[in-house]
């Protein structure tokens, strides 16, 4: 089960930026071994936190534009947002634990 | 694919960390031998290091090679046909001494056995210098498979000399303009085959006898400092990514301190057994092998460890 939404680059700012929670943005790409690993996470922390956190997915490979704004290189990486500002950036695939522990700020 | 589940609470006959070819093997035959292993797979590192590399050509029994995260596939298929429960979940916590051991998750749920196969493999090894930490994730990388795509056009360096290295300045041609290799020594270790590619390579080129001792870039990598180890000389490399290869480090926190390690970090094991300093723990794979470290001689000392349990429980029941 997953409440994740996706983004491309033309509804980046409407589904991330502008939202009234915050937002757990997971860019990845298929290519990705990583990414496919850290995938049903994120879904699982989308249903765990509904009522705190978006989770918000972004495939890298067709919205190249929103990865190189915020100057991406490596994948999975997983952006925390809050009111269109990047508050937390976690590089490389983590178990849920770990992302519970950075975004604790946000999760409560 | 259904399998059983043992209960929580029951006792096990063998449990096993982890989840690259030391694991999957051990899962394989200790499933064939009836011991209804339990594999705590991990929750991100399932499937190991083979997980982010491309073409796999040097194990045996695929003549036209096969894709990492494929050749895991299967083995992870055919460990859960004979009977394996996989569980992807990290191990946090294990309890080794003693006739019963326990082994405990992320999630605080724990799981016992009477034999434990550690098989944790081992974990990227990072440079050191001083800008690294700063620019992981812009610029500073250590899965060609994962990021080679954000370099199109690019100018990028691989700092190491191993196989990994050599594999990863070969794919990232795909993506960057040109790939210099970085290297401490004068001549490669990589495989003769791995090496001619990619010294023939003409998107590849070669600094030798160097090592870096810093990344440049503020926001981005725009450079490497190097210093050459012959003559001492300090120079800037123009480059807009670094993939790290050096090597890898033996994956020991979860025993440190319970199990007895070799001067090299790996976890000590008894001659060409997979017999550690506790009765009834086991360790095969990289986390074992401070010398070989391929895919086959992982699965090898899986199998090892596989028939020592075997033999363990035999002994522990007669």
């Amino acid at each position: 089960m997953s409440n994740a939404k996706s983004a491309t680059d033309a509804t980046f700012a409407d589904v991330v930026l502008n939202s009234e929670k915050p937002v757990i943005v997971d860019f990845w790409a298929e290519w990705c071994g990583p990414c496919r690993k850290l995938g049903p996470i994120l879904d699982e922390m989308s249903v765990e936190y509904s009522d705190k956190v978006e989770v918000v997915k972004v495939d890298v490979d067709a919205n190249p534009a929103i990865a190189a704004k915020y100057g991406i290189t490596s994948i999975p990486a997983v952006y925390m947002f809050q009111g269109g500002e990047v508050k937390e950036t976690v590089i490389g695939a983590r178990p849920k634990q770990y992302f519970e522990k950075e975004f604790a700020d946000f999760l409560k | 694919m259904s399998t059983e589940v043992t209960p929580a609470s029951e006792i096990r006959d063998v449990i096993i960390v982890g989840s690259g070819p030391a694991g999957y093997t051990a899962a394989i035959y200790t499933a064939r031998a009836d011991l209804k292993p339990l594999m705590i797979a991990g929750s991100v590192t399932a499937g190991g290091e083979l997980m982010n590399t491309t073409e796999v050509e040097n194990f045996p029994g695929f003549p036209d090679g096969i894709m990492g995260p494929d050749l895991m596939e299967n083995l992870g298929q055919q460990a859960e046909k004979f009977g394996t429960e996989v569980m992807y979940d990290d191990v946090t916590s294990v309890e080794l001494e003693g006739a019963i051991k326990t082994v405990t998750l992320a999630d605080g749920q724990e799981f016992k056995a009477r034999a434990v196969i550690i098989s944790t493999g081992s974990a990227y090894r990072e440079l050191g210098v001083e800008g690294e930490k700063r620019l992981v994730g812009h610029g500073v990388s250590s899965c060609a498979t994962c990021d080679g795509f954000f370099f199109k056009g690019q100018n990028i360096a691989v700092i190491g000399g191993g196989d990994s290295a050599m594999e990863e300045a070969i794919f990232l041609t795909k993506f960057a303009d040109s790939v210099t290799v970085v290297h401490r020594r004068d001549s490669l270790r990589a495989s003769k085959i791995m090496a001619e590619r990619a010294l023939n390579h003409p998107k590849i080129t070669f600094i030798w006898n160097s090592e870096v001792v810093g990344i440049d870039g503020d926001s981005k990598v725009t450079g490497a400092r190097l210093n050459n180890l012959v003559t001492g000389e300090q120079s800037e490399l123009a480059v807009t990514g670094i993939f790290v290869a050096i090597g890898n480090d033996p994956r020991v926190d979860l025993v440190k301190g319970v199990l007895d390690l070799t001067a090299a970090g790996t976890i000590a094991v008894e001659g060409r057994t997979s017999k550690t300093n506790i009765k009834g723990v086991f360790a095969a794979g990289d986390v074992v092998d401070p010398t070989y470290r391929q895919a086959i001689t992982a699965a090898g000392s899986g199998c090892v460890a596989a028939l020592d349990v075997e033999h363990y429980l035999a002994d522990q029941n007669s």
